[in-house]
């Protein structure tokens, strides 16, 4: 366990995995990722410190593509395609509806933690625009209000 | 089945896999369910699990076979139900409660409920059945000529059997054993396949290039990157049929002479990768990928990349970075990666669907695919047709058809009655082109010539509603974020257009700003180091060019006439067209419209919010899109 409460021994298995592959940056964080939801400071350090990458590269890959989060999320992840499509059959709407019932911005949380609103550029189904992800479930053809609707379902 | 060890092994288990097949389309009855990403957005997990229940209820024995993306978005999702021996008919838009009557009608009474028929594929004799249309002979499918596509939606993506079937590997089988790679590569030269990424580079001489470097080892890389919001034709290809890339790929390193490629894939696209590791490890499982492959000296080693989420990987140079685990910065070339790519070593990159079609030009030859198409643009172009557009899908279509034939002819026009704007080809680093254009052929060089570009074959489609600066804006706002930043022009540049282009959308820009985009456009294609910055400015350049008089508008008289700009228009209720339903009042969120029943409407100007919720609603037109100053007057009485 870090001070922060991260338990960065979970990280190890994972350096065992990648150790003989050239390049290997982006599917570590991937993994890291994957387990704690974001890339905490304590496990990037603990990356750098066991693999000798140094921490600038690390942050330098880590801040470049738009997979990777510094910032915990919420419970929930809420994703709006906003492709060129979804764009043009209404997605800023469902966009501005989702930020108004749920209190949050779009790329940011809920000051709760329950919701995380992001906006995705193309999930390659747009003859069903506008779609948005909810949990990772697809929804096409979706409105403002079916959208809060499903959103509100996932609680239950 | 143990690995393959020579091509009468290859051929025998292609005869063995036949038999099968064949003995299920004349025996057993089959249920095909179209599983692509698109598909189970639609809801095909939903109709897969009635038809499960409904097949059990009525204690009925059925193979059910899961398919790629058929390419009819509009018409998720699909069921198609083949009895034996008879042609396989495809029913649209179905919904869990339909399943059961379909099933009832269709396999107890013998009957097809037309009205939710698409259509039928003939069985293998060619039996059909009376009064339901075959594909061929519906206009969706009609006019095109499926290459890339040819098995997406009708094999089992995950199974190795289904695509030799189909013929799948026998391309590979005439490079391997016919042909030394110098011939696949005069082949594919003679082919005239230009590359279809978006930049059309001959394929066969981009081949050559790396075939030649001296150093060793070669690196095969297919780019998977489909970041184009708006196309999903590669996503197609690797849910609907991955050994067709693999086998095209097996024959470029065969060309090449690559022992090693990676296939560097979108993460968004889970289901892809998920289908393509099952191909990869059937292929590694037969002995058509590894050492020795079918018997011979080849060896060629396949791996995933999965990307992480930027635009920019799609770059050559940038793609081959992120393989090495670095920021995806493109680097200016010369050196070319066919010269020093991957690790320094020579490094071929090709897009999905130019190794797709290369396995089909294998095998049917060079001479085929280059009298499909236009001289200088062989073969075929595939679009995704979206946006405004009936007919929503993956299309493949000849070079040199018209947009109007894509457009209204496969795509059934614009839905609504509303009314043709503009078509957006080759996304948000292409262009738009007016109706004026819909006769342009389309291919490579008379879609630049129009001011448009092939790209990677996002075809989308806007009525009236949609605002062109707006559009313009979107590009940008998508194009600036995803600029990695390493270069000036591209960085400030982008910046700069999406600064300007959103002033006027605010209803704060002046006519000198339209100059100004095109300074700043200029320095950005002259000046940026990779494509991704030369073309930021596409889209907003043509639309300037083409609807320069709705930008004049917005500076001027501060007026969006396609009431998409907040502030710069307002509605109005004609009262000719407009029928008193009252729909319209009670879809205002303020109240602001009022009118007795059967009678015209009216709004109140003062509390209305210029939502367009009233706009949205009316089914006959009634409500108008005005400039603030120019509202009927009404006389007081």
């Amino acid at each position: 366990m870090s001070d922060n409460g991260i338990d960065v021994g979970l990280i190890k298995p994972i350096l065992e995995e990648f150790r003989d592959q050239k390049g290997a940056v982006i599917p570590i964080l991937q993994h890291t990722q994957e387990l704690y939801g974001y890339l905490p400071e304590d496990a990037m350090q603990e990356i750098s410190k066991r693999s000798g990458i140094s921490i600038s590269q690390l942050y330098g890959v880590a801040t470049f593509y738009s997979q990777f989060n510094l910032e915990p999320r919420g419970k929930h992840i809420i994703q709006v395609c906003d492709g060129t499509a979804c764009h043009v059959k209404g997605a800023p709407k469902l966009v501005a509806a989702v930020e108004d019932e749920f209190n949050l911005k779009a790329g940011g949380s809920d000051p709760e933690f329950e919701y995380t609103l992001e906006i995705v550029y193309c999930l390659g189904s747009c003859g069903l625009a506008p779609i948005a992800l909810v949990d990772g479930q697809v929804y096409g053809n979706t409105t403002a209000d079916s959208l809060v609707e499903n959103i509100k379902e996932v609680e239950k | 089945m143990p690995v393959l060890k020579n091509i009468s092994e290859l051929n025998d288990f292609r005869k063995q896999a036949k038999a099968q097949l064949s003995d299920r389309e004349d025996n057993k009855l089959t249920i095909i369910l179209g599983m692509g990403t698109c598909g189970i957005a639609a809801g095909a997990n939903q109709v897969a699990d009635a038809v499960r229940s409904e097949l059990k209820k009525h204690k009925i024995d059925a193979e059910i076979v899961n398919v790629g993306c058929i390419g009819m978005c509009h018409n998720e999702p699909l069921l198609d139900i083949q009895q034996p021996g008879q042609p396989r008919i495809t029913y649209k838009n179905v919904k869990p409660a339909m399943v059961g009557k379909i099933i009832e009608k269709h396999l107890l009474n013998g009957e097809f409920s037309k009205r939710w028929i698409y259509g039928q594929l003939p069985a293998r004799d060619g039996t059909t059945v009376e009064g339901i249309p075959t594909y061929a002979e519906l206009p969706f499918y009609g006019k095109q000529v499926r290459i890339a596509l040819k098995n997406c939606g009708i094999i089992d993506p995950e199974s190795i059997e289904e695509y030799l079937v189909s013929g799948g590997y026998g391309g590979l089988e005439k490079a391997l054993f016919q042909m030394t790679p110098d011939e696949v590569i005069e082949e594919m030269k003679d082919s005239g396949l230009r590359g279809r990424g978006g930049a059309g580079f001959l394929t066969g001489l981009k081949w050559e290039f790396c075939r030649k470097a001296k150093n060793t080892p070669k690196y095969l890389i297919c780019n998977a990157d489909e970041g184009d919001p708006g196309a999903f034709m590669d996503r197609s290809v690797l849910e609907g049929d991955p050994h067709a890339l693999l086998e095209g790929m097996i024959i470029a390193a065969y060309a090449i002479g690559a022992t090693e490629g990676y296939i560097y894939c979108r993460a968004e696209y889970p289901l892809a990768i998920e289908r393509l590791k099952i191909a990869i490890k059937q292929a590694y499982t037969f002995g058509l990928l590894g050492n020795n492959i079918l018997g011979s000296k080849v060896v060629f080693n396949l791996k995933i990349k999965e990307g992480a989420g930027a635009f920019v990987c799609g770059e050559e140079t940038a793609l081959i970075a992120s393989i090495e685990g670095k920021r995806g910065e493109p680097r200016p070339r010369p050196p070319y990666p066919a010269v020093a790519g991957l690790w320094g070593k020579p490094t071929n990159v090709n897009n999905v669907k130019s190794f797709a079609i290369a396995s089909q030009i294998m095998m049917n030859g060079a001479d085929w695919f280059n009298h499909i198409g236009t001289k200088k643009s062989t073969g075929t172009a595939v679009f995704a047709l979206t946006g405004k557009i009936k007919n929503t899908g993956l299309i493949e279509v000849p070079m040199g058809i018209t947009l109007r034939e894509i457009i209204y002819d496969i795509g059934g026009g614009v839905p609504n009655k509303k009314e043709f704007k503009a078509v957006q080809t080759g996304g948000p680093l292409g262009g738009c082109l007016p109706a004026e254009a819909l006769d342009t052929p389309v291919d490579f060089d008379s879609l630049t010539a129009a001011g448009a570009t092939m790209g990677s074959g996002g075809m989308i489609v806007v009525d009236q509603d949609t605002c062109m600066v707006e559009l313009a804006r979107y590009f940008l706002t998508f194009a600036s974020a995803e600029s990695c930043g390493k270069c000036v022009p591209c960085r400030i540049g982008g910046q700069r257009l999406l600064e300007v282009l959103t002033k006027i959308t605010n209803g704060e820009g002046t006519l000198a700003d339209l100059d100004e985009i095109e300074r700043i456009s200029k320095y950005m294609q002259e000046g940026s180091l990779c494509a991704l910055g030369q073309l930021t400015p596409g889209p907003v350049l043509a639309s300037l060019k083409f609807f320069r008089e709705e930008y004049e508008a917005h500076v001027t008289e501060k007026f969006c006439e396609a009431g998409v700009c907040e502030g710069m228009f307002t509605y109005e209720i004609d009262p000719d067209p407009c029928t008193g339903c009252g729909l319209c009042a009670k879809a205002c969120p303020t109240e602001a419209i009022t009118g007795e029943k059967k009678e015209p409407h009216v709004i109140d100007q003062s509390t209305c919010i210029q939502c367009g919720a009233c706009y949205d609603v009316c089914n006959f037109g009634a409500v108008l899109v005005k400039r603030k100053h120019e509202l009927t007057v009404i006389e007081p009485i």
